[in-house]
Parts: C-alpha cells; structure tokens; sequence
C-alpha cells in the first residue's frame, strides 16, 4: 500500500442513536484491508470513544481516517465548546456529561484516558467557543 | 462454554445469529455502562447488560465480542439486531436479573476478567 488511504465521515451531533456508525464502519474498512485484529481493536475503540465525545461533548463533527504504510491516523474536529482544561479532562473519573448521558451508558470520565492507552500518540487542540481537534496515531508493523 | 450453553443455563431466548451457538467463549462480564466495558474489559467475548440501545450494539462490535445477553426480559429494537447481524454477534434475552444471570454462568465455569490491562 504505497498510496494513502482516507475515509471520511460527518458525525451527526442532534441523533445519539447514530453515534457509533462511523467507527463500525472504519472497523469494517480495516477488515478489509486485512490488518490484524488486535491493530484494529485498538483504532476501533480509540475512534468510538472520540466519535461518542464529539455527539455528547460537541454536538457532531467530522471523522477522518488516514491509513499509510506505517500508521493509521485518526483526525476528530468538531466545532464544540472546546475543551477548558485538558489535563483534567484526561483524568479517569473527569466527566462534565449530564445524567441522562449516564442513564445511557455513557459519562464515566473514561474515554480519554482510553483514548490515549489504546494509540501510540494522542493530541489534543482545543480552543473555548471555537472546537476541537482530536489527532490519535496507531503504528503499524 | 458454548453459547448454547449459555442459553440453556439461563433460560434465554436467542433473537438473531442462531448459527453461531455453537462457538464457545472463555469470559463474560455484566455491566450497565458502556464507558467501563470500553475501558477495562479484555477479551471478554459476552457482555451481559440490562442496557438497550445500539451503543450496547456498536460497543460489543468494537470489542469483538460474540454474544449479548440482555436481563430481565429486555428486548432491542429490530435496528439493534440488524446491527447485530451484521457481525454475526449472538443476541439473547433472558427473564433473570444480570446478579442472578452472571451468578449463573460463573459458577458453571464461565469466570470473568482474569487478564488485566
Ligand atoms: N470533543 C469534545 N468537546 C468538548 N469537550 C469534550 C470533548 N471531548 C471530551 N470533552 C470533555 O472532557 C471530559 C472527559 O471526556 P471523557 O471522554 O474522558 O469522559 P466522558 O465522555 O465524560 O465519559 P465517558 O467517555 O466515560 O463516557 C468530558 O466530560 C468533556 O467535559
Ligand atoms: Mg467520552
């Protein structure tokens, strides 16, 4: 594979029926590709995580999915509030989800750290009232 | 154990993807919040959860897991199992409680989280 691969998705913020459908499709994609289960576990819950944040947290956004050679890199931009303070927000417990997030399922304060534990490197750009962006990279090989 | 097993154990009925009863897993957990499942579950292939909605789905389809069940009688919604379908990930639902459910499987040999992250 010498050409970049790239897949993009808009996330729909208003529908948290549909949040997920993204990374179920990444999922399927990097089957198909071929790349081993245990690579695309990682991107596949890394990604989910991201996807359900940008729903909750940031109503909706766009995914992107870059698959090289020696990596893959998963870009999450949304034009949410931002985060105010990142090193809390990548705290395990952090969370800001009001309860009827929790009811469900979601809103423990886990997916960042989960995020981070799950690829090789994770950036976050986020500026209040403005949005944002989300970089995860997972190597390959 | 075998899915099949599962299902008789508890008395379930399977709603879709009857043809992959036979395949056996080793872990189960029961949890209602799919941020910990996300997070701290390892190659457990059943979740057992008195959740519905379709993050239950996509969340078992990220972790590769092989089975759902859901307690006290809860039934997904026909795009829940289409979802399902799509991976071939067993669907169950039983009438017991998730304590009484995992209580069940586990001291008929199917334990929970031995690997820790
Ligand atoms: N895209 C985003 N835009 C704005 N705020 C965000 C975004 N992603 C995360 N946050 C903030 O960071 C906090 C921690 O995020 P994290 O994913 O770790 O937990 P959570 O989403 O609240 O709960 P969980 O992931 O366990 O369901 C969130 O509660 C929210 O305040
Ligand atoms: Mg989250």
């Amino acid at each position: 594979m010498s050409e970049e691969l790239v897949f993009r998705y808009d996330v729909n913020g208003d529908d948290f029926t549909s949040a997920g459908q993204a990374s179920v499709q990444v999922k399927r994609n990097l089957r198909q590709l071929g790349l081993d289960s245990d690579t695309i576990r990682r991107v596949s819950i890394a990604m989910y995580e991201g996807e359900i944040n940008m729903v909750i947290h940031a109503g909706g956004g766009v995914a992107e999915v870059r698959v090289s050679e020696d990596c893959i890199t998963i870009v999450l931009t949304d034009k949410g509030p931002g985060i105010k303070d990142i090193e809390k927000a990548m705290q395990e417990g952090y969370s800001t989800a009001p309860d009827e997030i929790r009811s469900l399922g979601f809103g423990a304060g886990m997916g960042l750290p989960n995020m981070k534990r799950h690829t090789d490197s994770i950036e976050i750009d986020s500026v209040l009232g403005v949005g944002t962006t989300i970089t995860m990279k997972v190597n390959l090989g | 154990m075998k899915i099949k097993t599962m299902q008789e154990l508890l008395d379930a009925k399977i709603l879709c993807c009857e043809e992959n009863v036979e395949k056996h897993v080793y872990s189960a957990c029961g949890c209602d919040l799919m941020s910990d499942v996300l997070a701290y579950v390892k190659d457990q292939a059943v979740l057992l959860t008195g959740l519905v909605n379709t993050q239950v789905i996509r969340t078992a389809v990220m972790m590769d897991m092989l089975c759902i069940v859901f307690v006290r009688s809860k039934a997904p919604t026909e795009e829940m199992l289409k979802l399902a379908r799509d991976t071939g990930i067993v669907i169950m639902t039983t009438e017991k409680r998730l304590y009484e459910a995992c209580g069940l499987l586990y001291s008929n040999g199917l334990v929970g989280n031995k690997a820790k992250s």
